[in-house]
């Protein structure tokens, strides 16, 4: 075994700050303002969430060909996505094992091997030494074999790629759970049975706590106040799901991933690809390939649409767009977003690229009035008073559904508590009690 | 205010030929432009563009392909006047308050002329306030003006910026 493949010391049992009460912090329906301002908390997420959890880093897509790789994040970290030359994923850290300099500053590229600029140490693609330079310096060749840091689970589900820096834990199928359906509702609106991430990422800065970022996704309260400017020029429908007297719903799908399933409503008005605001007749080269793939069945798919799922704590898939979060400080996150591209079906990518170009990124019509209210919450809630932020809507109305999962209204949030109910219980699992 | 000030090109009434517009018409075709930008002077902005318009802040480099890659901005005439209504609905929250901006334009080449239309190319520094920041943009304009009905305007608009790999800010104002 080479050092390589040595597990990295294990960040799960940073401590963080000694202490940080969770359970008090952390109500059924209410969350302490220190948990989006404090830094001893974001170190503390940091151990036991974002190095610990399975965390969305890429796509398979991004690295098709043998010796693709391309950079990724998990948080702070500089991860390097790579496929290896038998086509297997690594995820491998930025950071030579002499003097800790970054081995690839290049964004993607193909290359087997990484060679540090420093002083010339190189990497396999895998992660495994090739060598040093003036061996006699060392004593020789091969004299010792240190490798790169690499995460040590890798997993991929219908090519999304996430990794965990916990050696042991829930495989990333369990920690999926129900949202693993939900990728499959994505990758079934592509003829070919896949999406393909090619568009390239906006990289969006808010100024806020990440938890802002994943609490607003599935979020059905905001939409008709913060987007009301654009659903009113555009005309858009998007409004009406997130009404009261939508039959939408939000549901909590465990593991803190939730969504808003716009399928009632998309079904009560029954138009296939009305969910993507066209027409089967706009489309007909995609209608005519779905509905020769799926038969009597290409009909609801065509109707449902994408998902809209949040999946913890950092994929965020909005049916024709996709978001990676990327936390850095307690008050700092990047959006990475990009359209979604489904494999076989170019007047729909052409589409979905320009609607999401017009919705998300620094400049959206949506998405930088979403990132003014992280901002400006993350503003408001460093104030003292009332110290607590208020997560009970809907909670009188919300039922179990037959998968025994909890389902509120369309605006409720539903969500939001199930998003709070798994970082509670990943951030005081493990300690003494 | 200036914003009365056209931008006829001098034309001989006789003939109604229309000269070539040169650098000086350009330039103060382009300032105006800016001003309108930075002052948030919708309406003169708007009417700015010819109808053909598209207005284009690429993202990952300055050259990827509109069609296939994210941009910043991508905005066909129609999404102009889309971008331009919504803020003026008064409830686009990223421009609530109105960032101030001013920028200078500058290094303006004329870099070739096809039929009526000219391609012009220009550097930009750019200093947006805000409540929560001090925000500096920068980067090279490119435009292609043409003359409709003896006046300049504006048929294509990109904004390479210096930062478009790197991570941005919100850009909710006309750059």
């Amino acid at each position: 075994m080479t050092l390589a493949d040595a597990p990295l010391p294990p960040p799960v049992d940073a401590p963080g700050r000694a202490g940080i009460p969770y359970q008090d912090l952390i109500r059924p329906l209410q969350v302490h303002g220190s948990l989006y301002t404090d830094p001893a908390i974001f170190a503390d997420e940091l151990a036991k969430i974002w190095y610990r959890t399975w965390v969305y880093v890429g796509h398979v897509s991004e690295i098709a060909e043998p010796n693709d790789y391309v950079r990724k994040n998990i948080g702070p970290q500089d991860v390097v996505m790579t496929r290896d030359a038998a086509g297997e994923v690594h995820l491998l850290l930025n950071r030579c094992a002499h003097r800790g300099n970054l081995v690839c500053e290049a964004d993607s590229g193909n290359s087997s091997s990484f060679r540090c600029p420093y002083h010339g140490w190189t990497y396999r693609n895998t992660g495994e030494m090739v060598g040093y330079p003036l061996v006699q310096g060392y004593g020789g060749k091969k004299q010792f074999s240190l490798g790169l840091g690499r995460v040590p689970r890798v997993a991929v589900y219908q090519g999304f790629v996430f990794g965990s820096f916990a050696e042991e834990g829930p495989t990333l199928r369990e920690h999926l759970g129900e949202a693993a359906g939900e990728i499959d509702r994505l990758v079934r609106l592509s003829p070919e049975g896949e999406i393909q991430i090619s568009a390239g990422w906006l990289k969006h800065r808010a100024r806020a706590n990440w938890k802002l970022l994943a609490e607003n996704e599935t979020d059905g309260y905001h939409p008709q106040f913060v987007h009301s400017s654009i659903f009113t020029v555009a005309q858009s429908g998007i409004g009406a799901l997130y009404g009261d007297r939508s039959t939408a719903v939000t549901r909590a799908l465990g593991n803190g991933h939730s969504e808003n399933d716009l399928r009632p409503e998309f079904r009560r008005i029954g138009a296939p690809l009305g969910w993507f605001g066209t027409t089967e007749a706009r489309m007909p080269d995609y209608a005519a390939k779905m509905r020769s793939l799926h038969g009597a069945a290409a009909e609801e798919i065509l109707i449902d649409g994408g998902p809209h799922v949040m999946i913890f704590p950092n994929l965020f898939i909005a049916e024709i767009q996709m978001f990676a979060i990327q936390p850095l400080a307690a008050n700092l996150t990047v959006q990475h977003v990009t359209a979604v591209q489904l494999k076989g079906a170019p007047d729909m990518n052409r589409r979905m690229l320009q609607q999401c170009v017009g919705s998300v990124g620094p400049a959206g019509l949506l998405l930088a009035d979403d990132t003014e209210m992280y901002e400006r919450n993350q503003a408001g809630v460093a104030e003292l008073r009332p110290e607590w932020l208020d997560v009970r809507r809907g909670a009188h109305r919300e039922y179990v559904d037959e998968r025994g999962l909890t389902v509120g209204g369309a605006t409720d949030e539903t969500g939001m508590r199930g998003f709070w109910a798994h970082y509670k219980q990943l951030m005081t699992e493990g300690r003494a009690s | 205010m200036t914003s009365t000030v056209t931008s006829t090109v001098t034309s001989t009434a006789a003939t109604g030929s229309v000269r070539t517009p040169d650098i000086r018409d350009i330039e103060q075709f382009l300032y105006r432009e800016a001003r309108f930008a930075d002052e948030h002077d919708y309406d003169a902005w708007e009417s700015l563009w010819t109808d053909d318009a598209l207005y284009w802040v690429p993202a990952g480099a300055d050259d990827s392909d509109p069609m296939t890659q994210m941009s910043v901005i991508h905005d066909n005439r129609n999404r102009i006047s889309t971008r331009l209504k919504q803020l003026k609905t008064g409830r686009r929250h990223a421009q609530i308050p109105m960032s101030r901006l001013r920028r200078v334009v500058s290094n303006v080449e004329i870099i070739g002329t096809d039929g009526a239309e000219t391609t012009v190319e220009a550097n930009f520094v750019l200093v947006e306030s805000r409540e929560r920041g001090r925000e500096l943009w920068a980067g090279r304009y490119t435009y292609r003006l043409r003359l409709v009905d003896g006046e300049l305007r504006l048929a294509y608009k990109k904004v390479a910026l210096v930062d478009n790999a790197r991570v941005l800010p919100t850009l909710a104002f006309l750059i």
